[in-house]
């Protein structure tokens, strides 16, 4: 984390060392967060929002490094569907993540940065740090845990693990397991980081070192296909070409979508960084809310059938298709939580999210209050 | 906001505090009413999205779903009261929707057009038509009314299956009616039932 950087981010030291679901337990633990409207005085108006896979907690604030708005600028605000004219938000970065919450660049306790010797991380092991940053904020209960796609596992497993502490749990295109398939993709973009050389076994701290740009960059680009849907990418690609009026017949980016993917992949590579995506991807994986409970999804939920649930997917996502919304909300009712579901018509798959769905902005606002 | 006849009717019959599933919930109207007027811990089922969205953005808990699968997923008495009003005649399979209705709730309400209204009747007789009522407004191909009965014949159901009927009460014109002939005179009728 370069200094500069460093000096714009608030943060927070976690008092005691972090105990992980390997067994092993992670020190010196630091939280990034940020925060945005104003607490009311019985602190009963918090909403904590978990950030997506390369999200970050710059939710509704310009990021410091891409200079581009916050990732939620259009849910998240005075007078949006969350409203930060009532409610106080707070998003802190994932551990394991690389916007100043302690991840694998980060330097352990010898002076060198962990690097792989960073422990493997589960998402439940990204709420408990974020439980252990709201009781030293003294903030007991909570509005509403609200997260899309991987925020949406950590809200999940927030409510299965520390049922009661949120009134309500908004998980937008989420899951409560990854599938085979969502692993597949996962283990493409990280063989891509560990077969770039400047990877060197996750050592590319320091030293003017670029790290696995190139593998960084593939995985995103794969990654990111499985975030629109097709139809999508036909509408804003087609087969048309890139500043050319006839294929090259050389490998250049001849077409829009690899012209598109490149850019997307290098652009990512300014602000990511590879040992996370590593380690963030390994948790997504091994995410398996059932499995957690002994094998029943709603034995997960069995302390929270008083806490309220909305649950969103979107038609054209792929990645987490509605089945897996499905999933949860049987769960849900077996256990008799109240519960809302509903499938959105939205053209831009997995990403419909994050883009414009009034449908979307209705039932958000409608569920949080 | 004033609730159509036959929602009034099962409000005002629906016990304080109750937990209430509402299959076919629409925007979620009657269960608004139930949650406010009756303090009932109300859920909803709806198969129609733009339904489901305006029902929770009042707030109300309700589930994206279809009826004719999804009712097999709620566990044996969820609810004291399973209400399902204007949707019998659309399901594949009213009997086993039915079935369903009194597995998951203690009690059931049901409500449902009565295709031998006399005007129904009449209507085919002298027309020879399909009828298209003000209450009945879509022709025939295009109706999601794919199983249409009559008072009668949901007393013979009701019957095989050794179902307790509570009450039932008839409407015609947007108002309540007696019992009296009410195959003939009601436009829509309500049952309370019981296993």
């Amino acid at each position: 984390m370069a200094t500069a950087l460093a000096s714009q981010l608030n943060t927070l030291d976690l008092a005691s060392p972090l105990p992980l679901d390997s067994g092993k337990v992670l020190p010196n633990v630091r939280l990034a967060y940020e925060t945005y409207g104003e607490m009311a005085a019985d602190r009963g108006n918090v909403i904590l929002i978990f950030h997506a896979l390369t999200g970050d907690q710059f939710v509704a604030a310009t990021h410091p490094i891409t200079g581009k708005p916050g990732w939620w600028e259009r849910m998240v605000g005075p007078g949006l569907p969350i409203d930060t004219s009532r409610y106080h938000v707070i998003c802190a970065n994932i551990i394991g993540g690389c916007m100043g919450s302690t991840g694998p660049a980060d330097l352990a306790e010898d002076g060198a940065p962990y690097a792989m010797r960073f422990p493997v991380i589960t998402i439940r092991d990204m709420v408990r740090a974020q439980v252990a940053m709201l009781d030293q904020l003294g903030i007991d209960r909570l509005h509403a845990v609200v997260g899309g796609s991987m925020g949406g596992m950590l809200a999940l497993s927030f409510a299965a693990n520390w049922p009661g502490r949120a009134d309500r749990v908004l998980a937008i295109a989420t899951t409560a397991r990854h599938s085979a398939q969502n692993i597949a993709f996962h283990e493409v973009g990280r063989q891509a980081i560990m077969a770039d050389p400047d990877w060197r076994g996750g050592d590319y701290y320091g030293g003017g070192g670029k790290g696995p740009e190139k593998g960084l960059s593939v995985a995103r680009m794969a990654a990111h296909i499985t975030y629109l849907s097709e139809a999508g990418l036909t509408e804003k690609f087609g087969r048309r070409l890139q500043d050319r009026d006839a294929k090259s017949f050389g490998f250049d980016a001849d077409f829009q979508v690899e012209s598109y993917l490149r850019h997307q992949g290098i652009a990512f590579t300014n602000r990511f960084d590879a040992n996370s995506y590593l380690y963030i991807t390994r948790a997504m994986d091994y995410f398996d809310l059932a499995e957690e409970a002994g094998g029943r999804l709603a034995d997960a939920f069995a302390g929270a059938s008083a806490t309220r649930f909305c649950v969103i997917s979107f038609d054209t996502d792929w990645l987490y298709p509605t089945a897996e919304s499905r999933n949860i909300v049987h769960a849900l009712n077996a256990v008799a939580a109240p519960v809302s579901f509903v499938e959105l018509s939205a053209p831009f798959g997995h990403d419909s999210f994050l883009l414009d769905v009034p449908a979307l902005d209705r039932v958000v606002k409608g569920f949080v209050g | 906001m004033s609730l159509r006849p036959d929602l009034a009717k099962i409000a005002s019959l629906v016990p304080p505090g109750v937990r209430v599933l509402d299959v076919g919930c629409g925007d979620g109207e009657l269960m608004d009413v139930l949650t406010r007027e009756k303090h009932a811990d109300a859920r909803g089922l709806e198969i129609d999205p733009e339904e489901v969205e305006r029902a929770v953005a009042r707030g109300l808990s309700v589930i994206q779903g279809d009826a004719n699968r999804d009712l097999a997923d709620y566990p044996d008495g969820a609810f004291d009261v399973a209400i399902l009003s204007q949707t019998l005649q659309t399901a594949q399979r009213p009997d086993w929707l039915l079935d369903q209705l009194l597995r998951i709730g203690r009690t059931a309400f049901v409500s449902f057009p009565n295709f031998a209204f006399w005007k129904m009747r009449m209507a085919l007789l002298l027309g020879g038509r399909m009828p298209v009522t003000p209450h009945l407004p879509v022709s025939w191909y295009a109706t999601a009314n794919i199983h249409h009965l009559t008072v009668e014949d949901f007393r013979d159901l009701l019957a095989e299956k050794g179902v307790k009927v509570e009450g039932s009460w008839f409407f015609a014109g947007g108002r309540e009616i007696g019992q009296f002939n009410a195959n003939w005179r009601a436009e829509h009728a309500v049952f309370r039932l019981s296993r």
